[in-house]
Order: structure tokens, then C-alpha cells, then sequence
């Protein structure tokens, strides 16, 4: 294997003494350019912002182990769903996402780094400064946003405190972040595919990383006019959403989720994404349908425009309005299942293994499944007026979001570290990391479903007395998952100090690829000459 | 090296069209509200006297006030419901009462229930037309003359005017 790789890399790379040309010390990580260094920055953030979303979470569980007001009072609570979603929303899953892009898609596409290598090291850096901010006002006076993710007006207007220009800021800047990070991948994509790589060449990774970036373009800057439209009305008079001076609540509501719902496929493309490749390796099969894996992905990324009041059935809207919004919701449901099915067919009579990426991805399709089925009963309007703002919704999107986003997220890691440290991961950590997170996952959202459907109402500290023992069963769960991912911490410190088993270049028997040609640890200059794809 | 700055720029100025494209939601939507009637806003201008009255149907018209927290003043229908016939015009008054020593302007905000019903709602003069100065501890009683458009379709019994008051004082908006 290793004469291969030595052969493979003078090829591929002029100077190919990796080590020649990186910087030392903290200054490599400030200045660095390089799409791998910026790549893991961005991964490890977004390992941060998990743990730290994690433990408000963990606040949130702890008040409802059980009922009454025990540890938090109601306004630190809501400071905890507030911060606890736009953390996770924005500087988890999202950063993680686009870690994985700017590791994955120069090294798939055979090009030799991102398109704009010095607006790649601003899209990252503006990060940290951004969720400074953001968690700094936990600790002001009044403490932070208390208004939800969704931060409706008028909560976040007449009803929240001057946490509001922080937050209004820092989403600011992670928006810049975000724009400009997709912005790199549209142009290394379009611009640095090497010869013979076309459209329908691409890996399916690049493929939703492709369409997730054309909607974040799209929608970021509708988020930040709508946080400028909160400003403004806290601070400079305007009545965008005041209706003393004109303007309407309810048009917060279109406004944000104009960008909130394709937001919501921006946080699972990628992850279909990862598990397109996942599937095919481990089933040592082709993709089942690659070119309607592709038209399935653009056709949500369209429906994702055009479905957003299903948000919003109880604000009193016509009819006419909901039944649209109903059935362009329930669309969705027929390119996701065009999915699901492509990757159930990529699995028949394939020869299966299942090391620990596999199972995360096998996992995904199934939970990813029940909360997709979860949101189409969410969509039909009578049974949406029972659900809306219960638990049920809470376990909905905690099912696509952590066991699907999240999961996704996970299996990419494990499929592709041997590739960044040249180390395998210990699979027997891995399958323990795997089985502890299955099973204290499905404890923690499963509940939810019940006590939602039962009536409990979610973002409120307390709750009636039935709902007591699911909930101290939800809590433990929680905690239980939260733990669970220590060993995913583990697992990814053991491959970073290079402990483990050598990984070869190919690494998984069943991976095909252009980053599966490089030598395993991948160096720190891929492709400078491009690689002739057949 | 193939150059990155033409897609680059469009792709500059897809983000700077889509932030223009959120703050153009605003009109827009009062634009698409109003061509539909679906939003329970009502014309905020006089209608022209009713043509004619359809004494077949009776339909039920509920009155609601409240008021915003920042203004200091009682707020409430003289009467909470009333029957009429579509096209038939009636007056009915809402009071107010200014609970403070210190002269304020109000200004009440209109709203039909269901949305749909809300063009069908006629003002022939309505205190909501003009702002609403009280001077201290005065208090008044503010008309609405009205009738429901005939057009009205058959499975509306029941409509809902709702007002809420806001301060619009110069000094207090904005606050």
C-alpha cells in the first residue's frame, strides 16, 4: 500500500515534503490559508459550540427532571432555549458543515485548495468573535436573548432587553461568516474541478454542499435584513413589526421564515451528502440512483422556498394560504423519500460491514426517517393546530437536527479521519460511542413525542404533574447522550496524537474517490498539479 | 489560473439583491394583502354610502378594545354585539376615558375576524381614520358608522371588529 502512495504523490504533488511549507506555532492557525488547517479549525469549533450548546441544554433538563421551579427561574430558562438553539444552529451543525467542506470538497474535486483562500481564513475567524458576543450577554445584566431562536417580534422588540444589539450583531457577523463560506465553495466548485470532472462526475457531497451553498446565499442576507428590521425597531423607531405605527407581527413571522425554513435544509443537505458516501463504501455497491440523489437534492432546495408558513398555521391565515403551504409541505416528502429510497437500495445485496461510520449513517436514515414522518403530520393543518408548540414539534426537529444532521455529521468524521491523521479511530470506542448515543438518544427525543401529543407545552419551565416521570426519563436520557459524546471526544484526541492502528491510502476497502487516491495522513498540499479524472 | 472575480461579483451581488429582497417583503406583503383581503385589514378611508340592503340574512358583528400598555387610558365598546342586514348602516361608539394628568394622543388600530370578511367591512367614518388627542382625565365617546358589504358571501354569520389602542404621543413612540 505504501509503495502506492509514495508513487501517487509525486504525481499529484510537485514538493511533496508536506511538512516543508507549514507554519509553526499559533500563528500557522491566525494566518493559515489552507483549506485542511481551516477545515479542522472549523471542525473543532463546532466540537466546542456542541459541548457548550450541550450543557445549556443540560440546564434545560436538569429544571424539567421535575416538576415546579427548582434550579433556574423562567427568564434564565428562556435565555437557555434561546442561546441553546442559535448555538447549535449556528455554531455547531452549521461550522460543522462547512469544516467538512473545506476539508472534503477541494480533495473530491481534485483541486488544490478553496477558490479564495484568504476570504476562507476571514469566514472562520469572524466565528469565534461572533458567539463571543453571543454568550457574553448570558452573563450581563438583565442576561441574554430570552426571545427564542425564532426571536419573534415582539418578543425581541418591545418585550426583550439590550442583549437585543448583541445578538443582532453577532448573528450579523456569523451571517457574514456563513455568506462568505458558501461563497468558496460556489467558486472552487464551479472554477477549480480538475479536467474531466464534470457535473454528473461529482460526488454527492459536493453535489449538496453545491446546493446548500446557493441557499445560504439566498437566505443569509434575508436574516440579516430581518435581525436589521429588529434593530432598528428597539433602537431607531422604525415599525416594521409595531403595529402602533403601521407595521405587523405576523410579517416578522413570514420574514424569518422565509429563511428559516431553507435554513433548515441548509443544516441537512450536507448530511445527505456524507451519507451518499458512507452508504456506497460499506455496501461496496455504487450509489443507487446518482442522478436522481441529485434532482431530489436541487427539487428540496426549490420546495424549501415555498413551504415556510406551515410555520406559522395558527397566526390565523386563510384556507387557501394553508392548504398551499400543506401540499407543497407534503411535497417534500416525495424527493426525501426518493432518497431514503436510493440509499435502502444502495444496501440491498450489498456486502455490508458495519464499522462504526456505517452504523452512525444507518442510524440516520432510520431516525432521520421518523422525524421526517414526525413533520409530515406536523404539516397537515387540524392536527398541526393540537401540535403546535408542544414537545411534539421539540422531538420533530430534534430527531432531523441531532440524530439527523448531527448523526450525519459524526459518520463523516469517522469515515474520513484515518484520511486527516492518517490514524484508524478505535473502532471498539467507536461502536461504544455509537451504541451509548442510539440508545440515550431515542431515551431523550423518543419521550418527547408523548408528552408533546399528551399536551405539554415546550420553552415553558414547568409542567403539569403527568407529564413528571416521562420527563425525569427524558432528563436522564440527556444526560446520558451528553456523556455519550465524551467518548467521541476521545475518540477524536486519540487519532489527533496519531495513536492507532496506520491508516492506509485507500483506508476503507469499499471507498472510491479522488481523496481516497492521496496518501492517509492527507498532505498538507493536495492536487497542485490536477489529477486527470477518467 | 482561471479568474474567480466575475463569479464572485455576481455572487456579491445575488447576496446584496437577496438582503434588498428582505426589506422589499415588507411592502410587498402589505401589497398582497390588500389584493388579497386576507390579512383582517381593513380600507383606512371613508367607503361610499351602501347601495342597497339585503334583509334576508342577519349577520352577528362583535366588538373588541384593548389597549397597548403604554397608553394610560380606558378603552371599550358601548355595546359588545350587535345583529344588522348587509348593507344596512349603524353607529356605534367606542369610550374612552384618559386616566392620566397629562394630554395624550392616541391612535387605534383596526382589525376584522376572519381575515377574509375584512373587505367586506365598510367604514363610512371611523375614529381610527385620525389620530386621538384627550386632553387629562377628558373622556369621550369615539363613533364608528358602518355596514356590511352585501357581497358578503353566504358563510359568514359572524364577523369581529377588534381595535387596539396605541400612544402616539410624539415623545412616547419610538421609545
Amino acid at each position: 500500500m505504501s509503495t502506492e502512495n509514495s508513487s501517487a504523490l509525486d504525481i499529484n504533488d510537485g514538493h511533496h515534503d508536506d511538512h516543508d511549507h507549514k507554519p509553526k506555532g499559533i500563528t500557522r492557525w491566525l494566518y493559515t490559508t489552507n483549506h485542511k488547517d481551516i477545515g479542522t479549525l472549523y471542525l473543532l469549533f463546532a466540537l466546542l459550540m456542541l459541548f457548550i450548546g450541550g450543557s445549556l441544554a443540560m440546564v434545560i433538563r436538569a429544571e424539567l427532571f421535575q416538576p415546579g421551579l427548582q434550579f433556574v427561574d423562567p427568564h434564565f430558562f428562556n435565555q437557555m432555549t434561546t442561546v441553546h438553539g442559535l448555538v447549535m444552529v449556528f455554531g455547531a451543525i452549521m461550522p460543522a458543515f462547512v469544516g467538512l467542506a473545506n476539508w472534503m470538497v477541494p480533495m473530491m474535486i481534485g483541486a488544490p485548495d478553496m477558490a479564495l483562500p484568504r476570504m476562507n481564513n476571514w469566514s472562520f475567524w469572524i466565528l469565534p468573535f461572533s458567539f463571543f458576543i453571543l454568550l457574553s450577554t448570558l452573563f450581563m445584566e438583565g442576561g441574554g436573548p430570552a426571545a427564542g431562536w425564532t426571536f419573534y417580534a415582539p418578543l425581541s422588540t418591545t418585550y426583550s432587553n439590550d442583549s437585543t444589539a448583541f445578538f443582532v450583531f453577532s448573528v450579523h457577523l456569523l451571517g457574514i461568516s456563513s455568506i462568505m463560506g458558501a461563497m468558496n465553495v460556489i467558486v472552487t466548485i464551479f472554477n477549480l474541478r480538475a479536467p474531466g470532472m464534470t457535473w454528473m462526475k461529482m460526488p454527492l457531497f459536493v453535489w449538496t454542499w453545491l446546493i446548500t451553498a446557493f441557499l445560504l446565499i439566498a437566505v443569509m442576507p434575508v436574516l440579516a435584513g430581518t435581525v436589521t428590521m429588529v434593530l432598528t425597531d428597539k433602537y431607531f423607531g422604525t415599525s416594521f413589526f409595531n403595529a402602533a405605527g403601521g407595521g405587523d407581527p405576523v410579517l416578522f413571522q413570514h420574514i424569518f421564515w422565509f429563511f428559516g425554513h431553507p435554513e433548515v435544509y441548509i443544516m441537512i443537505l450536507p448530511a445527505f451528502g456524507i451519507v451518499s458516501s458512507i452508504i456506497p463504501t460499506f455496501a461496496r455497491k455504487p450509489l443507487f440512483g446518482y442522478e436522481s440523489m441529485v434532482i431530489a437534492t436541487a427539487s428540496i432546495a426549490f420546495l424549501s422556498f415555498i413551504v415556510w408558513a406551515h410555520h406559522m398555521f395558527t397566526t390565523g391565515m386563510p384556507v387557501a394560504a394553508e392548504l398551499f403551504f400543506m401540499y407543497t409541505t407534503m411535497l417534500i416528502a416525495v424527493p426525501t423519500g426518493v432518497k431514503v429510497f436510493n440509499w435502502v437500495a444502495t444496501m440491498w445485496r450489498g456486502s455490508m460491514t458495519f464499522e462504526t461510520p456505517m452504523m452512525f449513517a444507518v442510524a440516520f436514515i432510520v431516525l432521520f426517517t421518523i422525524g421526517g414522518l414526525s413533520g409530515l403530520m406536523l404539516a397537515i393543518i387540524p392536527a398541526d393546530f393540537q401540535y403546535q408548540d408542544t414537545y411534539f414539534v421539540v422531538a420533530h426537529f430534534h430527531y432531523v437536527l441531532v440524530t439527523g444532521a448531527l448523526f450525519g455529521i459524526i459518520s463523516g468524521v469517522y469515515f474520513w479521519i484515518p484520511k486527516w491523521t492518517g490514524v484508524m479511530y478505535s473502532e471498539r470506542l467507536g461502536q461504544w460511542h455509537f451504541w451509548c448515543s442510539l440508545i440515550s438518544v431515542n431515551m431523550l427525543f423518543f419521550p418527547m413525542h408523548f408528552v408533546g401529543l399528551a399536551g405539554m407545552p415546550r420553552r415553558i419551565p414547568d409542567y403539569a404533574l403527568q407529564f413528571a416521570d416521562m420527563n425525569a426519563f427524558i432528563s436522564i436520557g440527556g444526560a446520558l447522550f451528553g456523556l455519550s459524546q465524551l467518548i467521541f471526544v476521545w475518540c477524536v484526541v486519540r487519532c489527533m496524537r496519531r495513536k492507532g492502528e496506520k491508516a492506509s491510502t485507500q483506508v476503507w476497502e469499499g471507498a472510491h474517490g479522488l481523496e481516497w487516491e492521496i496518501p492517509s495522513p492527507a498532505p498538507y498540499h493536495t492536487f497542485q498539479t490536477p489529477p486527470n479524472v477518467k | 489560473m482561471v479568474s474567480h472575480r466575475l463569479l464572485v461579483r455576481k455572487l456579491v451581488l445575488i447576496c446584496i439583491a437577496m438582503f434588498g429582497f428582505g426589506f422589499a417583503l415588507v411592502p410587498l406583503y402589505d401589497v398582497f394583502c390588500r389584493y388579497t383581503g386576507i390579512n383582517g385589514k381593513t380600507e383606512n378611508t371613508a367607503a361610499p354610502a351602501s347601495r342597497r340592503i339585503d334583509e334576508s340574512r342577519d349577520i352577528s358583528v362583535e366588538f373588541l378594545a384593548n389597549r397597548d400598555a403604554g397608553i394610560p387610558w380606558s378603552f371599550a365598546p358601548e355595546i359588545t354585539r350587535i345583529s344588522v342586514h348587509p348593507g344596512q348602516v349603524k353607529i356605534v361608539n367606542f369610550l374612552v376615558e384618559n386616566l392620566s394628568g397629562a394630554a395624550t394622543i392616541g391612535r387605534a388600530v383596526p382589525s376584522v375576524s376572519p381575515g377574509e370578511a375584512a373587505r367586506y367591512f365598510k367604514k363610512i367614518e371611523c375614529f381610527c381614520f385620525v389620530e386621538q388627542p384627550l386632553d387629562a382625565h377628558q373622556a369621550k365617546a369615539m363613533p364608528v358608522q358602518f355596514y356590511i358589504d352585501p357581497d358578503l358571501p353566504s358563510h359568514f354569520t359572524t364577523i369581529t371588529l377588534s381595535y387596539r389602542l396605541y400612544n402616539n404621543t410624539p415623545q412616547t413612540v419610538g421609545r
